[in-house]
């Protein structure tokens, strides 16, 4: 049985569409990523996935108890933490732990082997209000309480936005290891480079879902020659690498741009068309997620 | 009651505890109520300035100027003349200036003895305050016809309240209006402060129904509530001298009647409202109008148009002041005022009722 099974699943808000067909399947003890910008349905799919919401149509079941007619069984089975942060600021560190433990009927002792990793960090603070907490250190106590209850799954709704890298990767390095307990995580993100610490990412747009493999398999499905091109003046070499032959497809990517190659590209001809340009160089890149993405939604 | 449902009190109370401001707020608004409207606010008449005009200085005439300086509701302010009567009201140095006529002693005797006989007294006032003018003519008539009373047509008693002290009647009124709003309001934000923050959300995704989390969320404020209703008790009866002749346990059960149904309120508009502003505006204004306007705080309620005083019937404020009016002054029991109780327990059910019902363990 899957941890979590999705079937054809719509929601609409009024007249927008955030949730369009969407099916997939999660196995047990899987760490799943659904990579997306904002606006994408992340945030819509986990609110059904935990009961949140009741969707228009279609299926979905959660440790095999189906969203609609168990609701009340998958809200005492899975940890949830919301995109918004979402603990009580005027409460202590201690006092949120503690609250969020007899909210699930345990106490917040027994779970302590399993938020040991987590919490430790966050324990010289115990007696702090939650408010004056860093950002990277709500995240984690919020992953605490989230847990607190030994969930079988855990939904992570973008919990590295707004925390710094160092504070992410970390974040990451936990997943990782509440994966080793056999924990199943659902969790979204929009950093892309997020995605490669998953299992298997599911690319979702506008409602869709674009793609859903490994992050190896994702990568792979680029198939045309990808640049990185760059030139003293940044913008005009995009409008003007847009325009010569051969070229499918440039677009801006961190430092440089990228430039996927269509039938018909030559570099040497390229380098002789954008001649005018200072300082042009064009090598050759590796496809990422992000690539991937961008193709993808494109299509 | 079990290990998880105290948590949830506990939680709370350390919410209400360390917003300082809100707590002090609470307490410090009933206390300013009870003060404003006991002391500042009256529609009592006090130190009303008197000046006298009497051509003949008689005995009679000295007799009733005495009566009038030695009562503490006038102040009397000399002697004046027909010509000053005007600019003395105009520019506020008297309010009242009594006129007596040249023959003083002999009219008041033929109309002591039943013989028709024209005005021995007029009075002219200052009448820009109706309600000043109206009670300072009445306590004038009062006092200048003191000695001959055995004469007159009416006795009048002024049961209950026999000194017309206003505080007996704004205290109920304030007690009906206080706790619908630390009730309703302080209860319906801190719903909607949960909505709004997010942790709604998790609370939701907890095998807790929400029902018992809101039920948690009562008891501190019902707590407060009883602290204020105690303090308010407290300043009425030994600041105010409110007679609580219906007895005090009697007040202290219909108001936590009362304190259940304003809670219930506060359920009901959490339910409504999505933000804490919503829910601010919709217990302080929504709801603060009608129970000022139409509960008889303010005003009596058979002095309203028909439509409001059909629409009065639906206000709680209406029928919980009449109660506490009627225990407070009158000295009614409980048993005398079982029909506001019935109505205010019956409201209390249906608004409980309605917003258990009403609410969603979803978020739409």
């Amino acid at each position: 049985m899957n941890a979590i099974d999705i079937q054809r699943l719509s929601k609409s808000f009024g007249r927008v569409r955030a949730l369009d067909a969407v099916s997939f399947s999660v196995g047990k003890g899987e760490l799943f990523g659904l990579i997306g910008p904002d606006g994408a349905g992340k945030t819509t799919l986990f609110r059904l996935l935990t009961t949140l919401l009741t969707p228009d149509s279609g299926t979905a079941t959660v440790d095999g108890f189906d969203i609609v007619n168990d609701y009340l069984s998958i809200r005492s089975r899975v940890g949830y933490m919301p995109g918004r942060f979402s603990l009580y600021p005027d409460l202590t560190v201690e006092e949120n732990l503690e609250f969020f433990a007899a909210l699930f009927g345990v106490r917040a002792k027994e779970s302590y082997d399993l938020i040991a990793p987590i919490y430790k960090q966050i324990e010289p603070f115990r007696t702090r209000r939650t408010g004056k907490l860093s950002g990277g250190m709500k995240q984690k106590l919020a992953l605490s309480c989230a847990l607190i209850h030994r969930p079988g799954l855990l939904f992570l709704d973008e919990p590295t936005t707004g925390v710094d890298a160092v504070s992410r990767s970390e974040f990451w390095d936990m997943l990782a290891s509440l994966k080793q307990n056999g924990i199943t995580i659902l969790v979204s993100t929009p950093y892309m480079d997020e995605a490669s610490r998953c299992d298997r990412i599911a690319l979702c747009n506008e409602g869709r879902i674009l793609g859903i493999d490994t992050p190896d398999g994702i990568v792979r499905r680029f198939d045309a020659p990808l640049y990185a091109v760059r030139a003293s003046n940044m913008y005009a070499l995009l409008s003007a690498a847009r325009r010569a032959e051969g070229v499918a497809e440039c677009y801006p990517f961190g430092e440089v741009h990228h430039l996927v190659a269509g039938g018909g590209f030559d570099i040497r001809q390229f380098m002789d068309q954008l001649n005018e340009l200072d300082g042009l160089s064009i090598k050759p890149a590796a496809p990422t997620i992000e690539d991937v993405f961008i193709k993808l939604m494109k299509r | 009651m079990d290990n998880n449902f105290l948590s949830f009190v506990k939680k709370e109370s350390l919410h209400i505890l360390r917003d300082r401001r809100t707590m002090l707020i609470v307490v410090l608004i009933p206390v300013m109520l009870m003060v404003l409207f006991g002391f500042a606010i009256s529609t009592e008449v006090n130190d009303i300035k008197v000046a006298v005009v009497a051509p003949d200085r008689t005995d009679g005439v000295r007799d009733a100027v005495e009566r009038l300086a030695r009562n503490d509701y006038f102040t009397f302010c000399g002697y004046t003349d027909n010509g000053c009567i005007d600019a003395l009201l105009r520019s506020g140095k008297a309010d009242a200036v009594v006129v007596f006529a040249a023959d003083f002693d002999r009219r008041m005797q033929q109309a002591v003895s039943g013989l028709p006989s024209s005005p021995a007294i007029q009075l002219v006032l200052d009448a820009s305050n109706v309600n000043t003018a109206g009670a300072a003519t009445a306590y004038l008539q009062g006092v200048l016809l003191g000695a001959e009373s055995q004469q007159s047509l009416f006795e009048t008693h002024m049961l209950f309240n026999p000194q017309m002290k206003s505080a007996f009647n704004f205290v109920p009124g304030i007690m009906g209006l206080l706790f619908i709003l630390i009730c309703a309001m302080m209860t319906s934000v801190s719903i909607v402060r949960e909505k709004e923050a997010g942790t709604m959300e998790v609370l939701l995704v907890s095998p807790v129904r929400p029902f018992k989390i809101i039920f948690a969320k009562m008891i501190p404020y019902f707590a407060i509530s009883c602290i204020v209703l105690i303090m308010i008790l407290l300043l009425a009866r030994y600041l105010l001298d409110v007679p609580m002749s219906g007895g005090a346990a009697g007040i202290f059960s219909l108001s936590m009647l009362y304190l259940l149904l304003s809670l219930s309120l506060g359920l009901l508009v959490s339910t409504i409202a999505r933000t804490q502003v919503a829910a601010l505006l919709i217990s302080a204004v929504v709801m603060m109008m009608p129970i000022l306007m139409l509960s008889g705080m303010l005003f009596p309620i058979e002095n309203l148009p028909k439509f409001f005083r059909v629409v009065s019937n639906i206000i709680p404020a209406r029928w919980y002041i009449d109660a506490v009016r009627k225990m407070m002054i009158q000295g009614a029991s409980v048993m005398d005022v079982w029909q506001d109780c019935a109505i205010l327990f019956s409201m209390t059910v249906l608004l409980l009722g309605v917003s258990i019902k009403k609410f969603n363990d979803k978020l739409e």
